[in-house]
């Protein structure tokens, strides 16, 4: 595997018109210190053989591929799930954040910052932290912190900080700007570890390589277990870590590559460039630029942007990106527990959900379709079980 | 990437006047207001330039203001629930006229989402002369910076403590009005002492320019514009000011603190 030629596209921080770095000048040198660190190290053999060792015997990969037998025969297609599930800490957000707790060492600096939505990204952040020594912060909507109470006691007894942000409107978007605001003034000793394909070059970038591994994984393994590549990749998609994550194995393959947007926060779908967060992509936004807030049930979701390779793939049609509502996604969530024993996130809960409408439709009858289950459903079965009436 | 191409060398009246007032001797004030935060903003605006300001900087709200503080913060999200838009705002301060230059200072998403061309009319239109975006560093500001240029409008740029000498430099020859050196490592905010950066950037910069260099950012009395200022030409003030905006005084309450802000200014030993 050649991993320095897989860093050279895309090196200078574009995205076709999309990606950059719009950062306040303090922020600056420390983003390009980080370019440099983070192309050294993923191109030193030593680094990646860390790297990989960590994900390896702590967080358990290689995750496997899982062949649905029986929403399979219900919905007439072959469906697979890529099981990141199934890691240490119960999503991909793990894969990401090792590699940024192996650069922060490498920088010399002994705290580590992150935002959170779900509290998937803050959880594997903590992690880390405790890991590799790092004291931690993580910011966190206040509506976020509400509704996933349990992530909050999680990061909370790994050692970490929670900070509740009520500026804004409270959830992920906000949680960025604060998280960046806490950068700004702690540059020197501070690391921000952001949890997606998203912010200022190199984090896009970056973040897709640490999350490149799902792909990497997959496609042998599909190989493997069908026999041949997908024809459908779908994965959900708020920043996109997973779903970057897991296309870029697949770009130079057939399979139809399809991101899933809830409607609330349907960035591609329905938003238009603009500038956010230290990277231009594409954005909700009102007629004046005001960024709009999100809407969805899913907290991992709820953010107004995208990382900017999704704005591209969706500009140069190598990708798609499609939208469900929260009334399918809770249905997805019940279906696939009940079909599969299987408790997904609600974040990949999209993903099934969009499958299950498609299937037989857009999706033909016979297809191979794999789907990244990016998490498991812990945290939300509190949340689900209120909406449900069951709690 | 390292598109730096300076704007072309012209004269902004901005500049002008910053540079006119400096060498009668005067240390600048520049004093920062959220436009729209509160119905009667326009009167507080000619109270600031009443009371002494050499220049006033005008905030535009935007709904993710990743460089201000919990004070700033507050007065957009004011002004963005009254209804305020960058159009809107530039057509209220039209009907104002003040004697002193303004100065924007608002996101970029703002212009990119208008069009450069657009943006710079409106800002044109309301008077304006200077633009600051904190998010638009040097090597992505030169179309703005032509685009504003055709509009009399001259883009500051802003260099940070952790900026390195070479490109601080390469900052301050591109910077157009002036050039505004960040006091210290944060958001803007109100700080109960002066950080020994604010200082060190403004001898510096100083040292490297010459250009009007004035210092913002973390500078909330009059005892610490005396101390950045008799380092710098001058210093901008923000957060200290809108908190008194924020709780709840007028145009009377404006004057009186940059007026002791201009007095604290104008009793630095001339050399």
């Amino acid at each position: 595997m050649s991993v320095s030629n897989a860093s050279d596209a895309y090196r200078d921080g574009l995205f076709g018109e999309f990606g950059g770095r719009y950062v306040p000048e303090s922020l600056m040198a420390a983003t390009r210190e980080l370019e440099e660190l983070f192309f050294a190290a993923w191109e030193d053999a030593d680094f990646q053989h860390q790297y990989r060792s960590i994900l390896a015997s702590y967080a358990g990969r290689p995750t496997p591929v899982t062949h649905c037998a029986n929403l399979s025969a219900d919905l007439g297609i072959d469906l697979y799930l890529k099981r990141e599930d199934l890691t240490h800490t119960g999503s991909h957000k793990i894969n990401n954040v090792i590699g940024q707790a192996l650069l922060t060492k490498r920088m010399g600096k002994s705290r580590i910052i992150a935002e959170t939505g779900a509290g998937q990204h803050g959880v594997a952040t903590a992690t880390a932290a405790a890991l590799f020594g790092l004291s931690c912060t993580v910011y966190m909507g206040a509506v976020d912190v509400e509704r996933q109470a349990l992530n909050v006691f999680r990061m909370r007894l790994l050692g970490a900080e929670v900070v509740s942000v009520s500026s804004g409107s409270m959830t992920l978007k906000d949680a960025i700007n604060e998280a960046m605001r806490e950068w700004v003034a702690s540059v020197d000793d501070t690391h921000y570890c952001i949890g997606s394909v998203m912010g200022p070059h190199p984090y896009p970038l970056m973040v897709r390589q640490f999350q490149r591994i799902i792909g990497e994984e997959a496609r042998p393994q599909m190989q493997e277990i069908a026999g041949s590549d997908p024809d459908f990749v779908v994965a959900c998609v708020g920043g996109g870590s997973n779903a970057a994550g897991t296309f870029t194995a697949f770009i130079d393959s057939d399979a139809a590559l399809v991101g899933v947007e809830p409607a609330g926060g349907a960035a591609i779908g329905r938003g238009t460039p603009g500038v956010v967060h230290g990277m231009r992509s594409k954005l909700l936004q009102d007629e004046f630029g005001q960024v709009q807030e999100a809407q969805s049930i899913s907290a991992g979701l709820d953010y107004p942007g995208v990382g900017p390779e999704h704005s591209y793939l969706a500009s140069i049609g190598r990708a798609r990106y499609e939208a469900v509502d929260d009334g399918q996604v809770l249905e997805a969530f019940q279906i696939l527990a009940r079909r599969e024993g299987i408790i997904p996130a609600l974040e990949p809960a999209h993903a099934i959900a969009y499958v299950l409408a498609e299937a037989g439709k857009s999706i033909p009858a016979g297809s191979k379709v794999l789907v990244t289950m990016s998490g498991r459903g812990d945290k939300d079965s509190e949340t689900v079980a209120k909406i449900l009436g069951e709690a | 990437m390292e598109n730096t191409t300076a704007t072309p060398k012209r004269d902004f009246s901005l500049e002008e006047h910053l540079k006119s007032r400096r060498a009668s001797g005067a240390k600048l004030l520049v004093p920062y207001i959220t436009a729209g935060y509160c119905k009667d903003w326009l009167a507080t605006v000619a109270a600031i330039a009443a009371a002494g300001a050499d220049a006033i900087e005008i905030g535009i709200p935007f709904s993710d203001p990743i460089m201000d503080g919990p004070v700033i913060q507050a007065a957009s999200q004011a002004a963005l629930e009254r209804g305020v838009t960058p159009a809107s705002a530039m057509a209220e301060l039209a009907t104002l006229a003040v004697p002193v230059p303004l100065v924007v200072m608002t996101y970029c998403n703002l212009a990119f989402h208008a069009g450069f061309a657009r943006f710079a009319g409106w800002l044109q239109d309301g008077g304006v002369t200077g633009s600051i975006f904190p998010d638009l560093p040097m090597e992505n500001a030169t179309e703005w910076s032509e685009v504003a240029a055709a509009h009399d409008i001259a883009n500051i740029l802003l260099v940070a403590p952790t900026t390195p000498p070479a490109r601080a430099k390469r900052i301050a020859e591109v910077s157009r009005g002036f050039v505004y050196g960040v006091g210290l490592m944060g958001v803007t905010g109100v700080r109960d002492s002066l950080a020994q950066s604010a200082s060190m950037i403004a001898s510096s910069l100083k040292a490297l320019t010459e250009q009007v260099v004035l210092i913002g950012v973390g500078i909330s009395t009059p005892d610490q514009a005396r101390e950045v200022a008799a380092h710098s030409d001058g210093v901008v003030v923000g957060s200290a000011l809108v908190k008194r905006l924020n709780e709840g005084e007028g145009p009377d309450g404006a004057y009186d603190f940059v007026a002791s802000l201009r007095s604290a200014l104008d009793s630095v030993p001339r050399p």
